[in-house]
This record gives structure tokens, C-alpha cells and sequence, in this order.
């Protein structure tokens, strides 16, 4: 049924389709309305023989779903920066123990400096940990998403996250189809664990691994994560046979047949970017754009495929590895190996920066020309960067950049005037 | 595309309100988005919210730069924020207020907004007399109807029905149809309430 509801709410209700058993939550903004939804759904009795669990921590959160996932519960919770690395270490042990949790990520900046906007730094912080990530673009996809992530993970035991830009997507309202449960039902079988713990028939799980067969535990985690590769545009299918939308698989193309530039991204930004590719477009500038929607396994041959007819690509993230530049430009170069097409670093929307038309188009024009650095930071203020670097040499107590920098920009000011 | 820009304080369900004039707009079979800007979320500070309305699907994320309405909650933000930023030339403008425009200091500040847009609605007083509580959200949203056109007043009450079942929502369709009888009808602001 067709609703105008918040992204967030949508997301709630798509788990609650997928009828989980255990959800385990710990609040964080921009998460937060998603698994109060979940509580409420539980509490009104609207999600039956579901036990949910309020715990102290995100730590606990995910710690309680490992145990709920390997006694055969489907589970689920939900996290977002400073949660995804106070999980860190269950993250790991999520995917070692091939348990097929499914988490949203509502995508949000990690501190310090403190920050609760969007950009993706959160989930790029654990993209090397053994989950499957998924990244949405808008909010139909999202709920669409969480729908197939429980089908990928549990067919091949392995944990899934959905990240979804928080606030942007987590807390827009817009028309979303949520689905019937009778549909639901039809795309998605009852969990059957690959392995579970049971009083009745005990095994353990979680051995003490050593040298002689950890490097064949570690391979088999990379051998799963190609596997999925082939799954999920296979469940993007099977889908679209019941629901009749498409959520595009690994990577989805925008105007890229004939483009001499494409641009690739990951998550909500890409409709900005399609509005400023047709607008550039209709000028007669031969520009495209990819989403790259599973990051991990990091589509290789599809993202190669799709852009080695192009002569360049802007790769636009909202993430920064320090002292590298780019993760996401990083792994597109590595799909490009070989391949005569020059690649940029785009960084932008950190710390919830809006991404403005008016920018983009200045910094796609600048592509077009091959005027652009190796790594731009998209807004970038330069003048205040500029006067903190003086700061620096002329003092040696020049006092914290954080704080430095905003009362340079006036925040502090007008806090105290509003 | 019609985009709508709220300013208040938090509080005064200023993200309620985009939400809501999203749901309106979705009533009638057109597109919208609805998305706030917080800071951190406390009582009173600055907030901003967005609302987008248009035929076709809705693919853009940037903030509300060039808004062809505004909505100004709070009056006292004026001092604060620049609110008027990026307004079209032939923008709407609604204010929460029964002073006018010269004892808001902001005569000249709109003064090429054509007249009949450039609208001081008292809703605060309007929210106390239906609602009890100074919370002028829905109140404008009935103004906005009245002087916009661009949502119809009966999808403004079945917005807030359906956000706040029951008797706040009562409450505050009544405060909406009273601004949106006052606005439709040019009643001069002072006769308000």
C-alpha cells in the first residue's frame, strides 16, 4: 500500500513483514525512530512471537543478537556511528560465526569532533569486517532492501547491513509501497539456520581457531562474500517477480551509455546527481552516473563493465580515509585496473554538509574540463583552513581546531545571540 | 515544483508541520518530500524543515535553498537567521504574528514580494484559543492553503488527522480551518481572534 510516511517508519515496518523473532536495539540517533517503531509494533501486539529486547549498549545489542541468531531466532537491530564502533568487536564476530543478522546503519558521522549529520564514515569503518553491505538510495529502496537482506543472509549465513543516509532518508517523509505480508511470506521462507544451538542437541560454536585451519575459515569468509555477488542480483529477481520493483542488484546506471564522464556514488545523493546530470545533459554534455549499491562484496566486474567506456570518473563519497583520500575512489580504481580512464576524488557531505545542486554542477564542469585535483573536497572552506594552518604557526598553544574553527565561521556567536 | 520552507523553534512543531503539508500533498495525489534540518534538538533553538511538492517523482536532496514559500513560525528568528534567503521574488510569505510588518523591522526586507503574499497571520493566538498551547504549526499550514492554493484545506485536516488522531488533532484542525476561514477571507489581521 502506497503511504507518506518516514523513511524510518517504512524501514520498521519492513522488518516487521519479515515477521524477526528477536530484535535487540540500543537507540541512536538517526536510527532511533526505527527501533522505537519496532518497540511500539511489538508492544500493540502487531508483531507477534517477536521478543524485543531493550539492552544497555550497542555492544549488547549486537552481542545479544549473535546469541539470539545462533540459537535459529531471525534477528535484527540497528546502530549508527559512535554505536557501530562501540559494536565494533561483535560486528567481527557476527560474520566469523556466519550468523545471518540483518542491522540497518542510519549513516552518520563518527566524532570527534562530535557530529550527528549524515555522511557514511560509519559503515566504511567496519566495510573490511565481513558483512555484507548494502547502500540504499531512497526509501522505497530501503524498505525493499531490508526485505532482501534477510533472503541473502540467511541463504548464505552471513550477516547484512543496510545503510541508509541518516536524516536524509531515515527522517524524509515520501510516498513509499509498503508491501502485503501475504507477498512478504511468498519471497521469504521461514529462517532454517545452517547452525543453531539447541539444549536438546548441544554443539558449540565459536572454537578457538589456530594456525592450521584459521587461513580456510578466513578464505571461506571471502569465498561467501563472492558468492553474494552472484545472489543478490538473483534475489533482486526474485523480487521483482512477486513485488514488481526493481532495486537494481549490485550497481544501478544512469545515462551512462554514451558518457565520457560518470560519476559513482553510493546512497541518497545520487538524486541530486541525476537532476545535475540531466541538466548538464541537456546542454549536450555526454555525463552519466553509477550507484554502487553493494559495497561489500565490491561489485568488480560490474563496476569495470559499466565504465571502461568512459574517459573519466568522478567518484563522489561521503566518507574520507585520513591520510588516503578516497575508500570508495580506492576500490573503483582497483575495478579500473588496466583500464585508460582517469579517475577523481570527490569528498563531500561530511558531517551532514548539504550537497547542493549549484555545487555539483561547478565541480562537474570542472571534471568535463579535467580541471579537477586528484581528491577535491567538495565546499571545502579554504580561507578558514587558511587561518587555523597560521594559527598553527605562529603558536604553539593555538588552542583546539574544533573550537578554533567555529567561533571562525561565527557558530559560537550566533548560538549566543539566537 | 512547489518548495516550502518552515522556520521556528524547537518546539513549535516545525518538522511536524512539513510532515504533515507532505501528507497533504500526497492526499492529493501529487509527489512530496518532507525532511528536517536539525541542530541539536532542544526546546527553542533554531529548526528548519522542508517540504517539497511536485507531479513527478521527487529525486532531489539539497536543503530548500530557493523556496516559493516561506513560513516563519517564530518572529523573534528574524534577528537570529537570515530566514528570507534564496526566496523567489514571487515567493509567499507567512508570518507568525499580530504586529506588522514595520514593527517587525522587516517592511523593507520584502518589500518586492508582491502585497497580497506577504501575510501576518496571529497564530500563536489563534493555536491558545483552539488548542490551549502556543503552537502555531497547524494554524499556518491553514494559512498556507488559504493563501497558496496549492494544498486544499480539506487535505490539510486529513494530514493532521491522520499525524495526530484524536483530540489534539481535533483541536488543531479547528485552529487550521479558523486561519484558513481568516486568510481566505482577507479578515483584517487585528480581528483575528
Amino acid at each position: 500500500m502506497l503511504k507518506q510516511i518516514e523513511g524510518s517508519h517504512g524501514v520498521a515496518e519492513a522488518v516487521a513483514l519479515c515477521r524477526p523473532e528477536v530484535i535487540c536495539c540500543y537507540p541512536i540517533t538517526p536510527q532511533t525512530h526505527i527501533v522505537e517503531d519496532l518497540g511500539a509494533l511489538v508492544k500493540s501486539g502487531k508483531l507477534e512471537n517477536c521478543e524485543y529486547i531493550n539492552v544497555e549498549s550497542e555492544f549488547a545489542a549486537l552481542s545479544v543478537g549473535i546469541g539470539s541468531s545462533a540459537a535459529g531466532a531471525r534477528t535484527y537491530t540497528a546502530t549508527a556511528s559512535q554505536g557501530m564502533l562501540f559494536m565494533a568487536e561483535a560486528v567481527y564476530n557476527a560474520s566469523g560465526l556466519g550468523l545471518p543478522i540483518v542491522m540497518t546503519v542510519g549513516n552518520r558521522a563518527i566524532g570527534a569532533p562530535i557530529n550527528i549529520w549524515n555522511d557514511q564514515t560509519d559503515s566504511m569503518s567496519v566495510r573490511d569486517a565481513g558483512w555484507i553491505q548494502l547502500f540504499v538510495e531512497d526509501n522505497q529502496q530501503a524498505v525493499d532492501i531490508h526485505i532482501q537482506a534477510f533472503k541473502i543472509a540467511e541463504r548464505l549465513s552471513l550477516p547484512v547491513m543496510v545503510c541508509m543516509d541518516g536524516f536524509i532518508l531515515t527522517h524524509a517523509y515520501e510516498g513509499i509501497d509498503v508491501p502485503d505480508q501475504e507477498q512478504v511470506d511468498k519471497f521469504l521462507p521461514p529462517f532454517e539456520p545452517r547452525q543453531s544451538l539447541d539444549p536438546n542437541d548441544p554443539i558449540s560454536l565459536g572454537a578457538m581457531v589456530g594456525p592450521e585451519a584459521y587461513t580456510e575459515v578466513r578464505y571461506l569468509a571471502h569465498h561467501k562474500q563472492t558468492q553474494a555477488l552472484g545472489l543478490i542480483p538473483e534475489i533482486n529477481e526474485e523480487f521483482k517477480q512477486i513485488f514488481g520493483r526493481d532495486s537494481g542488484g549490485l550497481i544501478s546506471t544512469y545515462n551512462i551509455e554514451d558518457a565520457d564522464t560518470v560519476i559513482v556514488t553510493l546512497g541518497s545523493v545520487i538524486g541530486t546527481i541525476q537532476e545535475v546530470v540531466d541538466e548538464q545533459r541537456s546542454q549536450g554534455v555526454k555525463i552519466g552516473a553509477l550507484t554502487i549499491r553493494s559495497f561489500r562484496p565490491f561489485p568488480f566486474e560490474a563496476i569495470r563493465s559499466a565504465l571502461e567506456g568512459a574517459k573519466r570518473v568522478v567518484v563522489f563519497e561521503k566518507c574520507l580515509a585520513v591520510g588516503l583520500g578516497g575508500i570508495v575512489a580506492t576500490n573503483v580504481r582497483l575495478a579500473l585496473d588496466g583500464v585508460a580512464v582517469t579517475v577523481y576524488t570527490v569528498i563531500g557531505g561530511l558531517g551532514g554538509r548539504p550537497i547542493t545542486r549549484k555545487s555539483l554542477h561547478h565541480l562537474f564542469e570542472n571534471a568535463v574540463k579535467d580541471e579537477l585535483e586528484e581528491v577535491t573536497f567538495l565546499d571545502l572552506k579554504t580561507d578558514v583552513v587558511e587561518r587555523e594552518l597560521e594559527r598553527e604557526r605562529q603558536l604553539i598553544r593555538s588552542g583546539s581546531i574544533a573550537e578554533n574553527i567555529l567561533r571562525d565561521v561565527g557558530v559560537v556567536d550566533a548560538a549566543k545571540t539566537a | 515544483m512547489f518548495q516550502v520552507r518552515i522556520h521556528g523553534r524547537g518546539g513549535q512543531g516545525v518538522v511536524s508541520a512539513a510532515e504533515m503539508l507532505s501528507i497533504a500533498a500526497f492526499l492529493e495525489g501529487k509527489h512530496s518530500q518532507a525532511v528536517p534540518s536539525f541542530g541539536s534538538e532542544r526546546m527553542g533553538a533554531p529548526v528548519v524543515a522542508f517540504c517539497r511538492i511536485d507531479d513527478k517523482t521527487i529525486r532531489l536532496r539539497e536543503p530548500v535553498l530557493e523556496p516559493d514559500a516561506l513560513i516563519i513560525q517564530d518572529p523573534t528568528l528574524f534577528s537570529a537567521i537570515d530566514v528570507f534567503a534564496g526566496l523567489s521574488p514571487n515567493g509567499y510569505l507567512l508570518i507568525n504574528s499580530k504586529r506588522t510588518l514595520e514593527e517587525l523591522g522587516i517592511a523593507e526586507a520584502v518589500n518586492h514580494l508582491p502585497k497580497d503574499q506577504v501575510r501576518l497571520v496571529p497564530a500563536t493566538e489563534i493555536a491558545l484559543k483552539h488548542i490551549k498551547r502556543p503552537l502555531p504549526n497547524a494554524v499556518l499550514l491553514g494559512a498556507l492553503a488559504a493563501v497558496t492554493g496549492v494544498i486544499k484545506i480539506e487535505s490539510v485536516v486529513k494530514a493532521i488527522a491522520s499525524k495526530f488522531p484524536g483530540k489534539i488533532g481535533d483541536a488543531n484542525i479547528q485552529a487550521a480551518e479558523a486561519a484558513y476561514q481568516q486568510l481566505a477571507n482577507h479578515i483584517p489581521e487585528e480581528a483575528a481572534c
